[in-house]
């Protein structure tokens, strides 16, 4: 017995100190890269002396300034302007990127055309291209379109699919959904765009989910185009208004910046978790065989 | 009236160079149950897809009923088709899916619930009605793939190898529903399948393909009984049947004889049309061999005995599958059948016998020569 049970506790022993080590690289690794985020959030409730005087996280002397004059911001207008400013083009975005993008991967992958393969590869290859170059051509373009210093720019141009990446996205997501699901909606008497509403749409919701989400997301944390199109004040969206609050004053009330950071961060937190179960739920289970 | 028949007048498809229908012409009556079996690519399910309109035809035409479809949208053909993966709507009840059709279509609400709930009795399908198709069993789901298409009341069902994703029980089970919603809806149905016990027990007429042609069309047992070919005679019946290469000796009115490895065999047939000194090749299915003591009352020309070792024995319990070394009739092995549980001994010796009535005999080309063995019918 004894011969048996002495190496066996050594196994549970050994067993038990990988499972710590392992964990504990694990959670040190989480907090280290979380610590910004924590020191971010725990700024805004410092005073704005405190935020350079101290190491420590946790505010010695809390106080609600920074978030309370963060918000009136030094402009005229209040940070709900800037916040609403980032919705009134996201939301258009977002809505036309989510449709031009599933209209058009549905035609790449479900579709014969001539030259299919030619046009998916100049698509894919948009994706590479930095977006500066296109800066300049598009900045003329929309200059004579008259439409700068208006979110027109912004979200327009997402209705032809120009986020290539998301096109990609789609397109990988559908060739992975067998077509006899479109083909007996075809029999059922279903058009291609009857198809593509009643069948393929639910069923790869959580690509369209995906793609809203990264496009929310990325619109919200988009600096250089706003920059670029946009002139009064009265429409700048947040990313703007948070650059405007660092260089508009001397010294800068970071603690006021840093609570304006935080609250921006929670529209896109909030979308994400709300849309996380469908990232879990595979939606397609049960419809082919399995 | 010729509602349900179908007619297929020189069928071809292309997909780009490759050609994978070349030229099918085939006559389905109204009410038949077709089955299309062949190996895997021999363009099967590529036919089904040009009856249903998923696919067009390269060239040919297509007529369904009195109506040439040969360009007709599918959902305008009359046709509902059954789906291998079942290709039920993830996202919709048991009762949506089967009354999606109708729904696009645009009948009214209260019509369409009354279809499904008369459909979904047919299969007990009833209390299933509000759940999702996950929710649901292989055999469950298919039944619902089944519903959807009778709600529709097509002129002609299409099942695309329906039951290949089921357990074997569940399979067999689903076989004898779907014989008996053939009979209770005396629709034509066409089925695709590989399955060759599918396709015996289901069909009314069998269509064997091969690349892309028709071999031969037929009754199950007539196929089973008569091949026309080569091809045929291999890929209906389980285990596959014997072949054995030999050379015509002598061609007599009511015979020929053809010289195998060791053996001379004097097969009974009329008008043979081959020459002394052609290449044929003779056919024994496994379960045409008899082992033990000839009876009594077979005279030598109907039954004739050969020494053979046992190579390899596999028993499945009702029967036994003998693997024979038969050096007189072929350098190859020979898969005898043997009914019951028999003790074999692999390396021992074995006398095995065969009626020459139920041997084949196909020419060069791989065609049946002369009257097939008709008298073995009769025999047997």
């Amino acid at each position: 017995m004894s011969l048996i049970s002495t190496p066996r506790r050594d196994v549970a022993w050994i067993g038990r100190f990988s499972a710590l080590l392992r964990y504990g690289v694990l959670i040190g690794v989480g907090l280290i890269m979380l610590y910004p985020l924590f020191w971010m959030v725990a700024a805004s409730f410092k005073p704005n002396h405190e935020i350079f005087g101290s190491v420590s996280l946790w505010p010695q002397d809390p106080t609600m300034d920074g978030v309370v004059k963060g918000w009136r911001t030094g402009t005229e207008y209040s940070f709900a302007t800037y916040l609403l400013n980032s919705f009134a083009f996201i939301m258009p975005k977002v809505v036309l990127t989510v449709v031009s993008s599933v209209l058009v991967a549905y035609g790449f992958a479900r579709f014969r055309m001539p030259g299919k393969q030619l046009w998916f590869a100049l698509m894919v290859a948009t994706i590479l291209l930095p977006k500066s170059v296109l800066l300049i051509p598009q900045y003329l373009m929309f200059r004579e379109f008259g439409w700068l210093d208006t979110y027109l720019p912004l979200y327009v141009p997402c209705a032809f699919a120009t986020d290539g990446f998301f096109v990609f996205m789609v397109v990988q997501f559908l060739r992975g959904i067998p077509p006899d699901m479109e083909e007996a909606a075809v029999i059922d008497g279903c058009n291609s765009l009857q198809v593509l509403w009643h069948v393929v749409v639910p069923v790869i919701m959580p690509a369209i989910i995906s793609v809203a989400l990264f496009q929310f997301m990325w619109s919200l944390n988009d600096f250089l185009y706003p920059l670029i199109y946009l002139s009064s004040v009265g429409k700048y969206p947040v990313a703007l208004a948070l650059k405007m609050a660092i260089d508009v004053t001397e010294a800068t009330a970071w603690n006021q910046v840093l609570a304006m950071s935080t609250i921006a961060l929670l529209p896109s937190l909030i979308v994400f978790f709300l849309a996380q179960k469908y990232f879990v739920e595979g939606i397609t289970s049960g419809s082919v065989k399995g | 009236m010729a509602k349900g028949r179908v007619l297929l007048r020189g069928v071809t498809k292309c997909f780009g160079a490759v050609d994978v229908i070349k030229g099918v012409d085939l006559e389905i009556a109204p009410g038949e149950l077709t089955v299309f079996v062949g190996p895997s690519g021999c363009g099967k399910s590529t036919l089904l897809r040009l009856v249903s309109g998923l696919e067009l035809p390269t060239g040919g035409s297509i007529m369904i009923g009195d109506r040439d479809v040969t360009l007709v949208h599918p959902s305008e053909r009359g046709i509902a088709m059954v789906f291998q993966s079942y290709a039920l709507y993830p996202h919709m009840s048991v009762a949506e899916n089967m009354g999606f059709g109708l729904k696009i279509a645009g009948l009214p609400k209260p019509l369409i619930k009354e279809k499904v709930a008369k459909a979904a009795e047919i299969l007990q399908l009833t209390p299933l009605l509000d759940r999702k198709p996950r929710a649901l069993s292989g055999g469950q789901r298919q039944r619902v793939a089944i519903g959807r298409c009778i709600v529709r009341e097509p002129e002609v069902f299409l099942f695309d190898e329906p039951l290949s994703n089921l357990d074997a029980a569940l399979r067999g089970q689903m076989r004898v529903e779907i014989a008996r919603l053939h009979a209770k809806l005396g629709a034509t149905m066409i089925y695709v399948t590989h399955d060759q016990v599918e396709a015996m027990t289901l069909a009314t007429r069998i269509v064997v393909l091969n690349a892309g042609r028709i071999e031969q069309i037929g009754a199950p047992i007539e196929l089973y009984r008569h091949p026309a070919n080569l091809f045929v005679a291999g890929f209906i019946g389980s285990p596959a049947m014997n072949f054995m290469d030999g050379i015509v000796e002598a061609v007599e009115t009511n015979s020929v004889s053809v010289r195998l490895n060791g053996a001379t065999l004097r097969l009974p047939r009329h008008d043979a049309a081959v020459k002394p000194g052609a290449k044929v090749t003779v056919g024994i299915r496994p379960e045409h061999f008899r082992v033990g003591p000839t009876p009594a009352d077979m005279d030598d020309d109907q039954a004739v005995e050969f020494d053979a070792i046992i190579d390899l024995v596999e028993r499945l319990g009702g029967e036994t599958l003998a693997h024979l070394r038969m050096p007189s009739l072929s350098d190859g092995v020979l898969v005898v059948k043997i009914s019951g549980d028999v003790p074999l001994r692999i390396g021992t010796g074995l006398r095995v016998g065969i009626r020459l009535a139920q041997c084949h005999l196909f020419d060069a080309d791989g065609r049946a020569v002369g009257e097939p063995a008709a008298r073995a019918v009769v025999a047997a």
